[in-house]
């Protein structure tokens, strides 16, 4: 067990001319949770499906739960579990005629127990007869999930898992894939929701096929240039246009009862600001510093040039 | 002016109510959120105020025009765009756009000068002649937005805009949108996505077809909790919320990815037992921080209830 979850050495692989994915180098390391976060087009789907050994890296070195990729991919493929983005339910098959055919694909013989338990687990138990189609999507997710896991896997990647999924239902699922890394299950995941890769033990950037940063939510807050300060003040609209236009500040961000600006100096920065607003008759109601969001700092990195934008 | 209005909004199947006795008032160039789990009842709200289903009593004015009786006015005064987009991905952004334009009816010269500002809008001069299916989400979804507001629509309905978008073309798109809202559009949007409901200047929510919250993201997150609510680092995330959801002092506990939000009615002596009967378990706790509640705790406060 001294070997991480998941090794990557200078990995490569391009579709054509565009470098897919450009010498990365990852370790994600067992029983973590790790969000993979980036825009689209970054690579993080690719990667996903290397390490799955769905497609075949270009070049570089990759081990998974201690297996080589190249020599030893079906001892990778036996242990893991991959929750694409669609789900991949088979709508006109019914809970329970899904899960089988699951097991079958992964040539688990003796799943019934396990089925038994994912379902009671997910509540999912009184709805077994239903057909996918007509489950709501917070259940398709859970459906999906439960088939994920039949094979009981030791590492399961989760793409973009909770698209198009109500809150309740969301938090539902965050609570089960707490669960499962108490088990000690590995899992990464990827969403375009920076508030929802907060919530993981590591955060990795990617852009461009390779990896800008990877680290905690909160050391990577710490990397960011400048103050976020939160500014409540009458007639948010007129003050976002006024402010955009301020050197000082770095950006502008409204909301819908306030702004969110960022300083690169918030002793000489603010003053500035208060003065603007007041000449234009505009009353700051409060104002407070606030932590930066992983969104903050994702935008920021992007301006300052290292992550290309479309 | 009241861009929309809503007064004691039913709507039956069979034994069934989707949606019952709503009232809200929309003001125009509001950036107005509808919230609610799949299932309360937003689709059906939604449907009636696009004037594509009737009330079974009470009723509502978008634009003006009431949805029971003048429903092919709404539809000509408002804008729609859907979760899925609904372009044709295998034509190109301009043929489109024309096709959106033909749709809506507008003439040749009114139909080139709207193009030519969607294309502008949504930043795809460059992209005019691309195939729609290549193009990444993100633009995709400026697209969208460009074609149901070509006809110029005084209410834009936007149903789950952002799913699958990434987060720099998410922050692009509520610029545009906040420029619209702006200019005197009103925009009427549904997302499951609490963080993006603040950029919403009114926050509707609605559960089991009532609405049981209304108001700005602040007034939602001051009104609502009342209780302060701290977040809780420590090991064992699920063994310690099992625990802490039996203390009759803990008033609301709930799961937030690797870290534990918990409702007490006093901070300090809140903070103290909650170490306390952690370590009494032989969980360490790494912190407790007293936090503003988010949308999302207050989604969640306001509506899981069994």
């Amino acid at each position: 067990m001294t070997y991480p979850a998941i090794h990557i050495d200078n990995l490569t692989k391009s579709f054509g001319p565009v470098n897919a994915v450009d010498h990365l180098d990852l370790r994600i390391n067992r029983g973590e949770m790790f969000a993979l976060v980036g825009p689209d087009g970054a690579g993080k789907t690719t990667t996903i499906r290397i390490l799955c050994g769905i497609i075949p890296p270009d070049g570089g070195e990759v081990s998974v739960l201690g297996f080589d990729l190249r020599r030893e991919r079906q001892h990778i493929v036996n242990r893991i579990g991959y929750l694409s983005q669609r789900f991949s339910l088979y709508g006109d098959l019914s809970i329970d005629e899904n899960i089988e055919f699951f097991a079958e694909i992964h040539n688990v013989r003796d799943y019934k127990n396990r089925r038994d338990e994912l379902f009671d687990y997910m509540r999912l138990t009184p709805f077994r007869s239903r057909y996918a189609a007509q489950l709501s999507g917070g259940m398709k997710q859970k459906l999906a999930l439960a088939c994920t896991l039949i094979h009981k896997p030791e590492l399961i990647f989760l793409d973009e898992p909770t698209t198009g999924v109500d809150p309740v239902s969301r938090r539902d699922f965050w609570q089960i894939l707490s669960d499962l890394l108490k088990s000690g299950i590995t899992i990464v995941l990827t969403t375009p929701y920076l508030d929802e890769a907060e919530r993981c033990n590591r955060v990795g950037l990617m852009n461009n096929g390779t990896m800008m940063v990877v680290d905690q939510p909160k050391n990577i807050k710490k990397m960011m240039q400048g103050t976020v300060v939160e500014l409540i003040c009458d007639n948010i609209r007129a003050a976002y246009k006024i402010l955009k236009e301020v050197e000082k500040v770095k950006e502008v961000q409204a909301f819908g009862d306030r702004i969110n600006l960022i300083l690169e100096d918030y002793d000489s920065g603010f003053p500035k600001v208060e003065s603007i607003l007041k000449s234009r008759n505009i009353t700051i109601e409060s104002s407070r510093t606030v932590t930066p969001s992983l969104e903050n700092v994702f935008i920021s990195l992007m301006q300052e040039g290292k992550v290309d934008t479309t | 002016m009241n861009a929309i209005t809503v007064k004691n909004l039913t709507r039956k199947f069979g034994d069934f109510t989707a949606v019952d006795n709503v009232s809200f008032d929309v003001k125009r160039g509001e950036i107005f959120g509808f919230l609610g789990a799949n299932g309360a009842g937003k689709t059906t709200v939604i449907k009636m105020l696009c004037g594509l289903l009737t009330s079974t009593s009470g009723n509502a004015t978008v634009a003006g025009y009431d949805i029971n009786t003048q429903p092919e006015s709404i539809k000509r005064t408002i804008g729609y765009m859907s979760q899925k987009f609904s372009l044709y991905e295998d034509l190109t952004v301009s043929e489109n756009l024309n096709f959106f334009g033909g749709v809506y009816g507008l003439n040749e010269r009114d139909l080139n000068d709207r193009i030519a500002w969607a294309v502008e809008m949504a930043g795809l001069t460059d992209k005019k002649g691309a195939l729609t299916g290549s193009l990444p989400v993100g633009w995709k979804q400026r697209l969208a937005l460009g074609c149901a507001l070509l006809h110029r629509p005084q209410v834009v309905f936007l149903d789950e805009p952002t799913g699958g978008v990434d987060p720099v073309s998410r922050r692009r798109f509520w610029d545009l949108i906040f420029t619209l809202a702006e200019e005197g559009v009103t925009v009427f949007v549904t997302t499951h996505y609490l963080d993006e409901a603040e950029y919403c200047n009114t926050i509707m929510l609605i559960h089991a077809g009532k609405i049981v919250a209304g108001g700005s993201p602040r007034q939602l997150k001051t009104e609502h909790i009342r209780y302060p609510m701290l977040e809780v680092n420590c090991t064992g995330i699920i063994e310690s919320l099992n625990i802490l959801q039996q203390q009759d002092w803990v008033i609301e506990s709930s799961v937030f990815g690797t870290l534990l939000h918990v409702s007490v009615e006093n901070e300090e002596a809140g903070s103290r037992k909650i170490k306390e009967v952690l370590s009494e378990h032989n969980i360490t706790v790494h912190g407790i921080e007293r936090i503003v509640p988010s949308l999302e705790d207050v989604f969640i406060h306001l509506t899981d209830k069994p």
